[in-house]
C-alpha cells in the first residue's frame, strides 16, 4: 500500500459524492417531468399526442444510444458554455445529467405504466382534474417504482462519474485512471474500486429500504 | 315500485337512441340504446361480457362519450357539459368498480376522503364526513389500514364509502360483486339495497349474474351485442322472459326443466306474493280429480316479493277446469304444450 495517499483518496471520494449528488438532483428535476410527459403523451393516455411523444422519444433514444465516454467528449463545448469549464466536479455535471436524465425518464415512464388504469379511471370518476389525477393518484401510486428507478439511476451515475475521470473530472475514477492504470499502482486501483463498490452497495440498500417503506401492495 | 303521488317521479338518467362505436367502421359497442331510470330506482343492466355493459355505464358519468344520440343525467346533456360541468356532475354520480380501484398507497380514511380533497372541501368537514362514512360502511376500526390489508368485501366497502363522500344522487355499480365470494356478495348487495332505501339513492348496476338483479333491482334491461333486447320490471323479465338472452340468464340462475318423455298437459304456474304460500295445488287436485307431477320449480324472493314457479304435467280428471281454478286463485298459467321448451 506504498502508493496510497489517503488525503487524496478522501478528496477524490468527496468529489465523487459531489458529482453524484449534484447530477442526481438535476437528473430528477429534468428526468421526472420528461418521463411523466413521455407517459402522458403516449398512446391511449390522457394527453395522447403522437408528435410530441415521437419527438421526445427520439431525443431520449439519441441521448441513450450515445456511449457515455463519447457523450463526455462531444459535450465539452456545451459544458463550457453552461458552467464555464469542462474540468472538475462542475465540468462533469452537465454530461452526467445529459447521460442519466433520459435513462431516468424512461424508467419513470415504465413505472407509471405499471399503475393500475382502474385507479386513474376511478379518480376521473370522482371528479378529479387532470393535474389532480397526475399529482394525487398517478405519481403517489407509482412511488415505489419511482424510488426504484432513482436507485438504479444513482448506481448508473456512480459508474458514469468514474468514466468522467477520462476528461479530467476528478473523483475516484480519475484517481483510478491516473494512478491505478497509467502508473500501474495496483493498490490505488484496488482501493478506489472497493470504495465505489461500497458506495453502490450503500445506495442500493438505501433505495431498497425506501421502496419497502413506501410500498403498501 | 308504487310511489305516493306526492313524490314526483322523474327520469334521473335518460338514454335517447345512444350509440357508441370505438373505431370508425368497427362494430358498435352500443346501438340505438334508449332507457330511462327514475329517481330512487335500482336499475340493472344484464348482459354477457362484450355486450356493451361497461360502455353503457361509463356513458352516464362521461368516462365515455356517445358517437350518436344523447345521454341526459340529472337534467344535463352529458356530452354538452364543459370540463367544470362534467366534474360537477361526477360529484353527483358516485361509482364503484369490480376491482375496487382503491389507491394502494393511501389508507382507508385517505381513500374515502380523496373525493372531498379533490373538491377542495375544508379540512374540518373532510374529517367529520370521513368518520361518518367509515361508520356507515362499518370500517371505523380499519381507518388507518392500507387496502392490501383488507378482505375483498372490506375493499368494496371502502369503494362504496368513497363513492358516497360527495353525497351523490346516483350510484353506478360496475360489476361491483363479480370479484367477491357468494357470502360477501350478499353483504355488499344488502348494503347497496340499504343505501337505496335509506338515502333514496338512484342506482344503476351492471352485472352478468341474474341473481344480483333478482336480489336488488326494480327494473332490468337485457343487453345483447350492444342492443337492449328486453326491458321491464324485474318480476316480469325474471318470471316471463321474452327474449332468448333473458331466458338464458334466468335458466343460469335456476337450472333447466326437462320435460322429455312426460305424458299429460304441460303447464307452468307462476305464484306471486301471498298466493305463493296458499295450498292451491292440493285444493285444485282434490276438486277436479287431476293428477300432477312436478317437473321443475323454484320458490324464491324477488327483492321483498315471494314467488314460486312450477312446471307441471297434468293428467286425468278435468284438466281444463283445473286450469280455470288455478287462474281463479290468482296463479298465472302458461301452456307449454305449444312447444316452448320451458
Amino acid at each position: 500500500m506504498e502508493n496510497i495517499d489517503w488525503a487524496e483518496i478522501g478528496q477524490a471520494t468527496l468529489d465523487t459524492l459531489a458529482m453524484l449528488g449534484g447530477s442526481m438532483i438535476l437528473t430528477i428535476i429534468l428526468g421526472l417531468p420528461l418521463g411523466v410527459i413521455l407517459f402522458l403523451t403516449g398512446k391511449g393516455q390522457m394527453l395522447e399526442n403522437r408528435l410530441a411523444n415521437g419527438v421526445l422519444s427520439l431525443l431520449v433514444n439519441i441521448l441513450r444510444s450515445v456511449p457515455f465516454v463519447i457523450l463526455l467528449i462531444v459535450m465539452i463545448p456545451l459544458t463550457v458554455v453552461l458552467v464555464g469549464t469542462s474540468l472538475g466536479v462542475a465540468g462533469a455535471i452537465p454530461p452526467l445529467v445529459a447521460g442519466a436524465a433520459p435513462f431516468f425518464a424512461r424508467l419513470v415512464e415504465t413505472a407509471l405504466r405499471e399503475v393500475d388504469k382502474g385507479v386513474i379511471e376511478a379518480s376521473f370518476a370522482m371528479g378529479a382534474k387532470r393535474r389532480q389525477v397526475v399529482l394525487g393518484a398517478l405519481l403517489p401510486e407509482a412511488l415505489p417504482g419511482l424510488v426504484a428507478a432513482a436507485t438504479v439511476t444513482a448506481v448508473a451515475l456512480v459508474s458514469y462519474t468514474a468514466m468522467a475521470g477520462v476528461v479530467g473530472a476528478g473523483g475516484l475514477g480519475d484517481l483510478a485512471i491516473r494512478f491505478g492504470y497509467q502508473r500501474f499502482q495496483t493498490d490505488v486501483m484496488v482501493v478506489t474500486v472497493v470504495l465505489m463498490l461500497v458506495l453502490v452497495q450503500v445506495l442500493q440498500m438505501i433505495g431498497d429500504t425506501v421502496v419497502r417503506k413506501v410500498s403498501h401492495k | 315500485m308504487q310511489r305516493s303521488p306526492s313524490h314526483r317521479t322523474f327520469d334521473v338518467i335518460a338514454f335517447e337512441a345512444v350509440s357508441k362505436t370505438y373505431s370508425a367502421g368497427g362494430r358498435p359497442a352500443l346501438s340505438e340504446v334508449s332507457l330511462s331510470v327514475q329517481a330512487g330506482q335500482v336499475f340493472g343492466v344484464i348482459g354477457a361480457s362484450g355486450a356493451g355493459k361497461s360502455t353503457l355505464i361509463r356513458l352516464i358519468n362521461g368516462l365515455e362519450t356517445p358517437t350518436g344520440g344523447k345521454v341526459v343525467v340529472d337534467g344535463d346533456d352529458v356530452a354538452a357539459l364543459g370540463v367544470e360541468g362534467l366534474r360537477a356532475l361526477r360529484r353527483r354520480v358516485g361509482m364503484i368498480f369490480q376491482h375496487f380501484n382503491l389507491l394502494s398507497g393511501k389508507t382507508v380514511a385517505q381513500n374515502i376522503s380523496f373525493p372531498l380533497r379533490l373538491a377542495g372541501r375544508p379540512a374540518s368537514e373532510i374529517k367529520a364526513r370521513t368518520a361518518e362514512l367509515l361508520e356507515r360502511v362499518g370500517l371505523s376500526e380499519h381507518a388507518g389500514k392500507f387496502p392490501a390489508q383488507l378482505s375483498g368485501g372490506q375493499k368494496q366497502r371502502v369503494g362504496i364509502a368513497r363513492a358516497l363522500a360527495t353525497n351523490p344522487k346516483v350510484l353506478l355499480c360496475d360489476e361491483a360483486t363479480s370479484a367477491l365470494d357468494p357470502e360477501t356478495t350478499e353483504q355488499i348487495l344488502a348494503l347497496i339495497s340499504g343505501l337505496n332505501r335509506e338515502l333514496g339513492l338512484t342506482i344503476v348496476l351492471i352485472t352478468h349474474e341474474m341473481d344480483v338483479v333478482r336480489r336488488v333491482c326494480d327494473r332490468v334491461a337485457v343487453l345483447e351485442a350492444g342492443r337492449v333486447v328486453e326491458e321491464g320490471a324485474v318480476e316480469d323479465v325474471f318470471l316471463h322472459p321474452a327474449s332468448d338472452t333473458a331466458r338464458r340468464f334466468v335458466r343460469e340462475a335456476d337450472g333447466e326443466v326437462s320435460a322429455a318423455g312426460v305424458d299429460g298437459r304441460l303447464v307452468r304456474l307462476t305464484f306471486r306474493g301471498e298466493a305463493t304460500y296458499k295450498p292451491v295445488l292440493g285444493e285444485v287436485a282434490r276438486a277436479t280429480g287431476v293428477d300432477y307431477s312436478i317437473l321443475g320449480g323454484r320458490i324464491h324472493r324477488l327483492r321483498e316479493t315471494p314467488y314460486g314457479q312450477l312446471t307441471l304435467a297434468l293428467t286425468g280428471g278435468d284438466v281444463a277446469a283445473a286450469i280455470a281454478r288455478f287462474k281463479d286463485a290468482g296463479v298465472r298459467v302458461e301452456d307449454l304444450a305449444a312447444g316452448e321448451g320451458a
